[in-house]
């Protein structure tokens, strides 16, 4: 019900969106086994991996094709295959996977030509799986780059087979941590059910120490895993972004698959563990049962400092509507959203008005809030206004701990309801 | 002014870099001219580069003309503080959209640097153009001589796409527009026999407020600092200094070449990093710009902070000795910090060489013994291998490599770009000892090394 306004600048004054190709990285960064690879300059890999590095605090494998000028006038074919073959020896990843920039869109790089080119060169990479998604920065947002990296996921490695009835595919966001992830997988295999996640960034970004130095990313959905997902009984897709996904392997494979916008907040859980239920046709377990009392429990003390209070929020689409929708469900108000880019969810933000903009944009709308939620570049204006900083999105620099923290489930719910009612209780106490 | 082949040629080949002389009869060595490769995770491209060498001006406003990775997922990284304007750490954009890609991006540019003008007023406007801004053809100079003529103020286009190379040229490069738009377009207010400039420190951490309190002792004035911490205004009367300081950093020889060219000043390379390099650095200065006089005076100084420094260190000294480190750093500070290392007693036994010029590996030779290994060229997996021969006991090297070492379970100290902690000058040393120290003898290492009571074997930093 919200209607959209655009910033009427000319300019961006500190922007809160981060590019697509970052987006699209982070998706395959999920992926077991792999190096993301940027088709574009030098640079456009760099930022990157500086950001992710500073957000996750792990080693972040990233590669570049390393356009220069002159081979950004031939065009890029050279290039791409020196990559591919450069990894293929030093690395040994298990697939490709390829994503364009601006410099390479805008040039016109034609992608599947120049694969198709490199395939017929090279027989011996025949079992090699390519994944090549357009994603140029000049379009778009993380969210957008994330979420079309997972479509041409779906759209190449799934291969059809035997219906396994106990095996669900599980669509995840850019919205959700790899924290997020690991509680996503804990409460639908609580219900006996077998998940394919895509992308698992809770196996490979959550922070965890191996015993061997990996060139690749150690963990993530498997190859295996993303061939199998045409037999899996039913698609839920996390985050309204991935309903392109869900939908490709309907086309593609007849599987059926719900939306859940996100899963903070008690109705989205009691909605999702309830398809959970009827899906498995398992019960809910005692220990969910538990968690939802604890949980109320939680509303309970927590509502008195959240009532009434004017919260402003900068975040991806997908994001910004589970926060907002769970702010409202604990009385809260939202004086200010601001957002990357158009999405179909924004419309339907119980709230007045959705700005696509900027952290200036947000600065001049959140005057006189009482809590702001954004990524770390709102902590200078959280200081200038003196208004508390509540840190969710990307990238987060100056909070430890990003990858492990949720705001999923119930446990994640009541997790956030603590922590954003703690910052508000402190205020209070204050005067 | 464009940047040309013929341009970029000089800059890749500067003549008073030494990766470009030719030492009896050996091969050049390729460091100034490298190019990234296809396949492999590479350093920033000379879009970062010029940005790194002109964002820390900090009355200035920096706008990048490009779509939004360029500038969107750059912003806010760079480490450089300000004693004073904030308006440096501003993330401009002007965030290029399909149909500006289609149309050009001219008109949103220039009705962006209007705004951007009556929002701040900076002092001056750096507009950075991108890949894409040069390959859709926008004439970038024009529109900011334009704009430039409109306001009556600096509107200063930094030629200097990503993909035209790596982050060094890119240094290179924004000297150059430093050279064209900026030093030598006013006059300073006074002028002493006594005035220096700092190039190449950009203030990181606040280095560079380390080394400031020492000059002023000794009644050396820095008049323009290239550019960490610095006005606009004291850029444009650079050309009146007695001497260019260049600090830890071939990245902007060709600014003090040129100005020696142009204006006949004279210039010297240092480094802020250790006691010796510190002491050399003002005795150099001295000599250079200084009378018998000031001469006596850094001599009394030298005395007076390394007695203070001798105590300060005692303690971390005992505790320090003898430990083995490998470093894995680029060029200049390869050597720069070995002696630092050494000054607290600390056993260098592997140091990266890949950037480094023959004279620097000479150098590097004769502080690490002939025992010590000299990496040409690494990655993770090498330099773990390095570690494990050589028994070392931490790693120094840039953020990049955090992870790698952390990883392996070995005690890391980052000394680079986005770094916390200043490490220049003779406060610096402290700094960095109590920081090593810290890491050194952090209590976990010993836990994290210890396998769980149940695994049957133990796995010591297992190297792949």
């Amino acid at each position: 019900m919200a209607t959209i306004t655009l910033s009427k600048k000319s300019v961006a004054i500190n922007p809160l969106k981060q590019s697509q190709p970052l987006g699209a990285s982070l998706a395959f960064l999920g992926l077991k086994g792999t190096i993301p690879l940027f088709h574009g300059s030098q640079g456009c890999t760099a930022f990157t991996k500086v950001l992710m590095v500073r957000h996750f605090r792990e080693a972040i494998p990233l590669a570049t094709t390393a356009m220069t000028e002159v081979t950004t006038i031939l065009g890029g074919e050279e290039n791409i295959e020196t990559a591919i073959k450069t990894l293929l020896e030093k690395s040994k990843p298990e697939m490709i996977t390829l994503f364009t920039t601006a410099l390479t869109e805008t040039r016109g790089d034609d992608m599947e030509g120049i694969l198709t080119n490199i395939r017929k060169r090279h027989p011996e990479w025949y079992d090699l799986p390519i994944i090549s998604v357009s994603t140029p920065d000049y379009r778009g947002s993380l969210q957008d780059g994330f979420a079309s990296a997972v479509e041409a996921i779906v759209r190449t490695l799934p291969q059809p087979g035997e219906i396994r009835y106990d095996q669900i595919n599980v669509l995840i966001s850019s919205a959700f941590t790899p924290g997020d992830v690991q509680e996503i997988e804990e409460i639908v295999t609580s219900f006996g059910l077998k998940p394919i996640l895509l992308p698992n960034i809770g196996a490979s970004l959550d922070g965890h120490l191996e015993d061997t130095f990996q060139a690749t990313t150690s963990g993530g959905t498997t190859l295996a895993q993303l061939r199998e997902m045409g037999s899996s009984i039913f698609t839920i897709a996390l985050g309204e972004s991935m309903r392109g996904s869900a939908e490709i392997l309907e086309q593609k494979f007849g599987i059926t698959y719900e939306v859940f916008p996100h899963l903070t907040g008690l109705g989205a859980n009691d909605n999702f563990l309830q398809a959970l239920s009827t899906l498995s046709n398992n019960k809910v377990a005692q220990k969910y049962r538990r968690q939802r009392q604890q949980l109320l429990d939680a509303m309970l003390d927590t509502h008195f400092f959240f009532g009434h209070k004017k919260v402003g929020l900068a975040l991806e689409p997908d994001l910004l509507f589970s926060m907002v929708e769970f702010l409202l469900g604990m009385g809260a108000e939202i004086q200010g959203a601001v957002t990357t880019n158009k999405s179909p969810i924004l419309e339907q933000i119980p709230i007045e008005t959705v700005t696509i903009g900027d952290l200036d944009d947000f600065e001049q709308l959140v005057e006189g809030a009482d809590l702001l939620i954004t990524n770390s570049h709102g902590k200078r204006i959280a200081k200038k206004l003196k208004i508390p900083l509540y840190h969710q999105g990307f990238p987060i620099f100056d909070r430890l701990g990003n990858g492990f923290c949720t705001k999923v489930g119930y446990r994640g719910t009541i997790q956030l309801l603590f922590d954003i009612g703690n910052i508000f209780l402190e205020v209070e106490e204050n005067h | 002014m464009k940047i040309t082949q013929g341009k970029i040629n000089e800059l890749l080949t500067e003549t008073a870099c030494e990766h470009n002389h030719h030492k009896q009869g050996q091969p050049k060595n390729k460091a100034c001219s490298q190019q990234a490769q296809p396949g492999a995770a590479q350093g920033g491209c000379a879009f970062d580069g010029a940005m790194i060498a002109l964002v820390p001006i900090t009355d200035a406003a920096h706008l990048v003309h490009g779509p939004l990775a360029c500038g969107g997922n750059s912003w806010g990284s760079r480490g450089s503080l300000s004693s004073g304007p904030e308006l440096y750490k501003l993330g401009l954009t002007t965030d290029l959209t399909e149909n500006d890609i289609i149309f050009g991006g001219e008109k949103r540019l220039y009705q962006s640097i209007l705004e951007v003008q009556e929002r701040y007023n900076p002092s001056a406007i750096f507009v950075y153009a991108t890949c894409v801004t040069a390959l859709i053809g926008d004439d970038f100079d024009a529109v900011c001589k334009k704009a430039s003529e409109k306001l009556g103020m600096p509107v200063i286009p930094v030629n200097s796409p990503g993909f035209t190379g790596t982050k060094n040229l890119g240094n290179r490069i924004a000297g150059e527009f430093l050279l064209e738009y900026v030093i030598g377009t006013a006059e300073p207010p006074d002028q002493t026999p006594y005035d220096i400039n700092l190039i190449g420190e950009y203030n990181i951490a606040g280095e560079m407020w380390n080394v400031l309190p020492l000059f002023e002792k000794l009644g050396i004035r820095v008049l323009s600092k290239m550019t960490g911490d610095a006005r606009y205004q004291e850029i444009c009367y650079a050309h009146r200094a007695k001497l260019n300081v260049m600090i830890c950093s071939k990245a902007l020889l060709n600014v003090a070449r040129k100005m020696e060219e142009r204006y006949g000043i004279p210039y010297i390379e240092e480094s802020f990093y250790g006691i010796e390099d510190v002491n050399n650095c003002l005795r150099h200065i001295a000599e250079k710009i200084g009378d018998d006089d000031l001469k006596q005076r850094v001599e009394n100084l030298i005395a007076e902070e390394t007695a203070k420094l001798d105590i300060e260190l005692a303690p971390y000294r005992a505790k320090l000795k003898n430990k083995r480190v490998v470093l894995y750093t680029g060029g200049v500070k390869s050597w720069s910090i070995i002696s630092a290392a050494r000054d607290l007693g600390m056993k260098v036994v592997a140091t990266s060489t890949k950037k480094s010029t023959a004279e620097d590996k000479a150098k590097i030779r004769v502080l690490l013994g002939e025992d010590g290994i000299m990496m040409e060229k690494g990655n993770a997996q090498e330099l773990l291998k390095v570690i494990a021969q050589t028994h070392a006991e931490m790693l120094i090297a840039g953020g990049r490599n955090q992870y790698t070492a952390l990883k392996a379970k070995i005690p890391f100290l980052d000394i680079n770009q986005e770094r916390h902690h200043a490490y220049a000058g003779y406060q610096g040393l402290v700094e960095l000892a109590k920081e090593l120290e810290e890491t050194l003898y952090s209590p976990i290492w010993e836990q994290v090394r210890k396998p769980a009571p149940w695994e049957e074997f133990v796995v010591h930093r297992v190297i792949v």
